[in-house]
């Protein structure tokens, strides 16, 4: 590994830890898309920034870019509040518009500009380590390194210092505005932080890509946690692995590093949304299985409950009766009997005692309580679930 | 180039009809997006599709449009379905789907395009044509594409009409009723992609959902009635197109896309701004108006309690026992005498009859009001 590759993932690190950081909030705040909005919106801040400083990683530019950022916000949320309008239209209005005049401006002055639409789109994180800091004559690294440093350290002193007022007004805006704080500056605070953020990453994975650098590991951490505190060290984890895998993967198949690096959040991202232990899709499909095998399970005990005389209590009487199909009765009656709620003898079912124990209980909670959440019941009764 | 060379240029003229042709489904479709809520779903498609385009030419190997639009097509279904997906079966929320979405499937179209273009193949150039659009590549067989596309979803909305209508302003009503809005909902969206994807090779992956959105934004401040939405909204999109086509035809390396937005986003500000409805200048001049008339009633009423102590209702008072009033102007008086409630003499006023029958059933009026 050399030198020129390892500062290339150290600084495709750095900015996906900066992107993460913000992300977390954006996500947990339903503003997603104000990152998307906000990120192609700067590119004429960036292309009028250059035209004045000649240098893309100048501060002047940097700062410049956020204001346009920042504007861009408060553009929205002015078209939002005449109502003309509804929210999300006028994000999908404002930064196209923005976008479009940032790419005339680049195509009217390629000559004059040292940027082109695919280094807008793609940013040119290879390029990085070539782009030196030098302080009297002393080569201190490659500059982006240092831009995106400083960002990420800016960014989480912020965090550190604000981090309860933050959390809170996340949360419950209400409570955080009657307890004095107040949400406006925490708001624009956060459209700052992240548009300094997106222009510092800008210039590394472009204008789209940031938004997954943004969107993705935050989304992915949300789907495995319900701590703030541990949501945004997962995210921050994930944005750290995607940059050094992504890396690897174009290496290997010599392709954009930023376009790599999003595959690989995206794969992530997949892979967490089908197997998430609580929130991903199969066990989201399991468990709505095994609660409707319950739910039949529940409703066939009290059948039985209810009724003494034998022939209602005949196996093939009762799959006419409750009109299940021949595969789901036997599941309940496997089910039941596995769990010893009832016995059959010459084909006539009945109840244990164990059985008549927990219909009683569970008819008595449903009646009392009008709520069939008896879940409890079902851990101490059952040894086999669904 | 003259203004002649539309109509006689054969070139020129393909361009310009598919620009026209496409903006139409465009805001069509679009208007459709905007009143459900659904305006930055077309963002999101639009960048979805980038994918399927280079998965599509990594399959076939060749440059076809055809296939491309049909790769574009899948993808951005996947994209769309899968966003509905996330949005129903976890916790994520109708923004962060869309963001993600947008930019993993973007992403990864990138890694490809960018895998494809180092390719020792020399057929590969001109595929990022599709990321900002390029007018020019349109060919008379594309066009007839997206005439035929405008011709089914013109039949397709004319024959949902009525649900469709039903569908965006009460979902829960249409299914009441019977409606399989699950099919509706499947069939406005699969057009909505189909319109995106056929606009690619003009607008471009990453500003497509503009021309979407703008034209029916437009539309949406001059009427609040949905055919005249609709047909307002395609005349507007037709309109950018064409516009932005011969602004950018006019100038060199000047890709379609962003003049086209360009257009579209003017038509949006001055319907922001003119619209007499809804338009900002005229809800500040209605506004402005009502305040007058405000102060004008107010000096009224001050003027009635004054007078309601004398006898003589006419009797002449000085306009310095007004100062303590805040809402008083010279004009507020002048146009107060033009309506003949006061009289002024030098610095003197008087009410008249007519003047002291108005501020006393304002009252009458303002509670008439409340009742």
């Amino acid at each position: 590994m050399t030198n020129a590759q390892l500062e290339i993932q150290l600084i495709a690190s750095l900015v996906a830890l900066a992107c993460a950081l913000p992300g977390t909030f954006l996500v947990l705040r339903k503003m997603a898309m104000i990152s998307d909005a906000i990120s192609h919106a700067i590119l004429p801040g960036i292309v009028l920034g250059f035209f004045i400083t000649h240098d893309l990683n100048s501060p002047v530019l940097i700062l410049l870019a956020a204001l346009t950022g920042v504007i861009t916000v408060v553009f929205v949320e002015f078209i939002q509040k005449t109502g003309l309008v509804k929210e999300d239209t006028a994000i999908g209005l404002v930064f196209p518009a923005l976008f479009s005049i940032g790419v005339i401006l680049i195509a009217k002055n390629a000559n004059d500009v040292h940027l082109d639409i695919d280094a807008v789109l793609l940013g040119e994180l290879a390029f990085a380590p070539f782009d030196r800091l030098l302080i009297d004559g002393m080569d201190m690294g490659p500059k982006s390194l240092w831009v995106i440093g400083s960002i990420l350290s800016i960014s989480l002193v912020l965090l550190f210092l604000f981090f309860k007022e933050l959390k809170l007004s996340t949360f419950d805006k209400g409570l955080a505005t009657t307890l004095g704080f107040s949400p406006i500056i925490l708001h624009y605070g956060l459209m700052t932080v992240s548009s300094v953020t997106i222009v510092g990453a800008f210039d590394a994975v472009g204008a789209v890509l940031v938004v997954a650098l943004i969107i993705a590991p935050a989304a992915t951490a949300y789907m495995l946690t319900d701590d703030l505190k541990k949501m945004l060290i997962l995210s921050s984890l994930f944005g750290v692995f995607s940059a050094i895998a992504g890396y690897w993967m174009a290496n290997i198949m010599d392709a954009s590093i930023a376009g790599s690096m999003t595959t690989v959040l995206g794969v992530l991202f997949l892979f967490v949304y089908l197997f998430a232990p609580k929130q991903g899709v199969l066990s989201g499909f399991f468990r709505e299985r095994r609660q409707r095998l319950e739910v039949s399970l529940l409703v066939f005990l009290l059948h039985l409950q209810n009724h003494k005389e034998e022939e209602e209590r005949h196996v093939n009487h009762l799959r006419e009766h409750i009109n299940w199909q021949k595969v789901r009765a036997k599941k309940v009656l496997e089910l039941a009997d596995k769990n010893n709620l009832v016995f059959i003898s010459e084909n006539i079912v009945s109840l244990t005692d164990k059985g008549l124990e927990f219909t009683d209980e569970a008819l008595k909670y449903i009646t009392t309580n009008k709520a069939t959440d008896i879940e409890d019941l079902k851990n101490r009764f059952f040894l086999f679930r669904g | 180039m003259e203004l002649i060379d539309f109509f006689t240029d054969y070139t020129l003229r393909t361009i310009t009809l598919g620009t026209a042709i496409l903006g139409a489904i465009c805001g069509m479709l679009g208007s459709f997006a905007v009143l459900r809520k659904q305006s930055l779903l077309g963002d999101a498609i639009s960048h979805a599709a980038l994918p399927g385009i280079a998965i599509s030419f990594l399959i076939t190997g060749v440059k076809d449009a055809n296939y491309i639009l049909l790769g574009a097509l899948i993808s951005g279904l996947v994209g769309t379905f899968w966003i509905k997906g996330i949005v129903k079966r976890t916790r994520l929320k109708s923004d962060t789907a869309l963001g993600l979405i947008l930019s993993l499937f973007f992403g990864f179209g990138m890694l490809l395009l960018t895998f494809i273009q180092k390719m020792p193949n020399a057929n590969q150039a001109g595929l990022d044509k599709y990321l900002f659009g390029q007018a020019a590549t349109l060919m008379e067989e594309d066009v007839w594409v997206m005439a035929i596309v405008t011709g089914v979803s013109l039949i397709v909305l004319l024959l949902f009409w009525k649900e469709l209508k039903l569908l965006l302003f009460d979902a829960d009503y249409t299914k009441t009723l019977g409606f399989n809005t699950r099919f509706l909902d499947i069939l406005i969206t699969t057009f909505i992609v189909l319109a995106i994807v056929l606009g690619l090779q003009t607008v471009g992956v990453v500003l497509m959902s503009a021309m979407l959105l703008a034209p029916a934004a437009a539309a949406r401040q001059w009427t609040n009635s949905l055919g005249v939405m609709v047909v307002l909204a395609a005349i507007f999109g037709a309109f950018s197109g064409v516009l932005g086509t011969a602004i950018s035809a006019s100038q060199n390396n000047l890709s379609t896309g962003p003049v086209i937005v360009l257009v579209a986003a003017s038509f949006v500000i001055v319907s922001f701004i003119f619209s007499p409805g809804r338009g900002l200048l005229f809800r500040e001049i209605r506004f402005r108006r009502s305040r007058r008339e405000l102060h004008l009633k107010k000096t009224l009423t001050f003027m009635y309690h004054i007078v309601k102590t004398h006898k003589n209702i006419s009797h002449p008072h000085a306009i310095g026992i007004l100062n303590n009033f805040q809402g008083f102007t010279k004009k507020t008086l002048t146009k107060l005498e033009k309506q003949q409630f006061i009289k002024i003499e030098e610095d003197q006023w008087a009410m008249t009859a007519k003047g002291y029958e108005e501020a006393a059933s304002m009252y009458n009026q303002i509670g008439n009001d409340n009742d």
